[in-house]
C-alpha cells in the first residue's frame, strides 16, 4: 500500500523535533527511532503500561498513540525526568522493588504522573492509579513500600532546577 | 496492527463527513485502543482531536459530553459527579489503567457499541441521547440497537435531574472487562435498570424497573430481579456462562437497590 508521509512537529523533553513519518507510525516506534530507548514494548495490547510516556503532561500508552497525533504537543519520556527518576530509583533499590527492571521506566513515568495529579494518595489510591502497570517479578509489595517511602520523603526528592 | 495510507486531522465536522463518505476505506479515529489490535488496511484515518469535542459542558438543563472526551476526564469530572454521583467514576475506574483511560474516548466506546462497555451501561440509566452528524439526535437506548454505520458521533447529552445512581460490575480480575455490569438509577418518576456485558450489548430493563416503588421491600426487589432475568437475554462466553450471568444479574441488582436506598 502506497502511503503519504505526514510531517509532525512536536517537542520531546523540551527540545523541538520536526520529522516526516508514516501515517500509521506509533508513538513508541517514533520515540525509540529517535533514540529514546527508555520506552519498552511489553504486551503490545495496551495492557501492561511499559510504554508509558507523557503527552502534554498526561500519562499515555505510547503503543496506542499514532505519532501523527502528537503534532503540536509536548512529549516527555523517562530521559526528560532523569533527576526525579533517579531519586525514586534509590527508594526502589532500598526496598528490592526492581528485579528484571523491564517494567521500571513505565512504572516510574506513571508514579511521577500520579505525584503531580494526586495530593497525598492513600495506598488504595496508589494501587488504583498504578493498576495499568504490570510487573511479573516483584508481586507489587516491594514496589508499594518504595512508593510510600518516596512519597513520604517528597520534600527531599524535589528536583533542584533543570528538570521537567 | 492496522495500516493507514494517510492521516488527516480535520478542521471541521463537514470535512470529516466529506472524507468519511468519499471512500469506504476511510475511517474515523477514536481512542484507537481497540482498532490498533486489528490488521485492516485503511486509506485515510480521520482524526477529530482538533475539533474541541473533548469537553464536558453544563448547558443549563443538560450536561453535554463531546465524543472525543476521554474516559479519564469522565472519571474525574466534578461536573459529572455533582450531577450524577459517582456512577461514571465507578463505571470506568476498573478499565485497565490511567494511561489507557487517558486515551480511550467516550465516543469510541459508544459508537462501536462494544458489548462489554461499562460506560454505555451507565449512560443508559441516565436518559442519555446521542447526537450524530447525519443521523441527528436519538436516545442512546435506540442507538445501541442499531448496527454501526458510516456516521460521526458528535456528542452525548444527559438531562440534569434529581437522581440517585449506582454502577456495579463483576470482574474475574481487576482491570479486565466485566463478566456483567449493572447500572441503576432512581428518579422521582421511577427506577431505571440497565445490564451490560450479558455478554451482548447493554440494554435497559423497563419492565423490571417498573416493579420497584421508591423504597422497595425485599419481596419487591426479588420480583424485580426475577423480572430482569426474564426480560433480558443472557449468553455464555469464556468469562461466564448464561446461568452464571443470570444469577449475577440478581445479585448486582439487589446490591444496587440496597446502595441507593441506604
Amino acid at each position: 500500500m502506497q502511503v503519504n508521509k505526514f510531517k509532525v512537529s512536536c517537542t520531546i523533553n523540551g527540545a523541538g523535533y520536526e520529522e516526516e513519518i508514516a501515517p500509521d507510525l506509533l508513538l513508541i516506534d517514533f520515540l525509540r527511532g529517535l533514540g529514546f530507548l527508555s520506552i519498552k514494548q511489553g504486551c503490545d495490547t495496551t495492557n501492561c503500561g511499559l510504554c508509558t510516556v507523557w503527552v502534554d503532561d498526561r500519562p499515555v500508552l505510547s503503543c496506542a498513540v499514532p505519532a501523527a497525533r502528537i503534532h503540536g504537543k509536548a512529549v516527555t519520556t523517562l530521559e526528560g525526568v532523569r533527576e526525579k527518576a533517579e531519586a525514586f530509583a534509590g527508594f526502589m533499590a532500598e526496598q528490592g522493588a526492581d528485579q528484571c527492571g523491564f517494567c521500571s521506566p513505565g512504572l516510574v513515568m506513571n508514579i511521577l504522573a500520579m505525584e503531580k495529579e494526586l495530593d497525598n494518595p492513600s495506598p488504595e489510591e496508589i494501587r488504583a492509579y498504578l493498576a495499568g502497570n504490570l510487573c511479573r517479578c516483584t508481586g507489587y509489595a516491594s514496589q508499594m513500600r518504595a512508593i510510600e517511602a518516596y512519597l513520604a520523603a517528597r520534600p527531599y526528592c524535589k528536583p533542584r532546577g533543570g528538570d521537567q | 496492527m492496522f495500516e493507514l495510507k494517510e492521516f488527516c486531522a480535520v478542521q471541521s465536522l463537514e470535512q470529516a463527513d466529506r472524507l468519511l463518505h468519499s471512500d469506504r476505506k476511510n475511517v474515523i479515529l477514536g481512542g484507537m485502543l481497540w482498532m490498533r489490535m486489528g490488521t485492516r488496511q485503511f486509506h485515510t484515518g480521520i482524526d477529530l482531536s482538533q475539533l474541541g469535542l473533548d469537553r464536558i459542558k453544563d448547558t443549563g438543563d443538560h450536561i453535554e459530553i463531546g465524543a472525543m472526551t476521554c474516559l479519564r476526564q469522565v472519571e474525574t469530572s466534578p461536573v459529572l459527579e455533582e450531577n450524577f454521583g459517582t456512577i461514571f467514576k465507578d463505571a470506568v475506574s476498573g478499565i485497565v489503567g490511567v494511561q489507557f483511560r487517558n486515551l480511550a474516548t467516550l465516543g469510541g466506546s459508544v459508537f462501536s457499541r462494544f458489548s462489554f462497555s461499562d460506560v454505555s451501561t451507565a449512560l443508559l440509566v441516565l436518559g442519555t441521547r446521542v447526537r450524530l452528524y447525519r443521523g441527528g439526535d436519538m436516545p442512546l437506548s435506540d442507538f445501541l440497537e442499531t448496527s454501526p454505520g458510516r456516521d460521526i458521533l458528535v456528542s452525548l447529552s444527559i438531562p440534569k435531574q434529581t437522581i440517585d445512581t449506582v454502577y456495579l460490575s463483576h470482574r474475574k480480575s481487576a482491570t479486565d472487562v466485566p463478566v456483567l455490569g449493572a447500572a441503576l438509577a432512581r428518579t422521582p418518576q421511577g427506577w431505571h435498570i440497565a445490564l451490560g456485558a450479558r455478554p451482548s450489548r447493554a440494554r435497559l430493563a423497563p419492565k423490571a424497573a417498573g416493579l420497584l416503588p421508591r423504597v422497595p421491600d425485599p419481596e419487591q426487589v426479588e420480583a424485580a430481579c426475577a423480572a430482569v432475568q426474564e426480560e433480558l437475554g443472557f449468553g455464555s462466553n469464556p468469562r461466564g456462562s448464561e446461568a452464571y450471568r443470570r444469577h449475577l444479574a440478581g445479585v448486582l441488582i439487589k446490591r444496587g437497590v440496597r446502595a441507593i436506598c441506604r
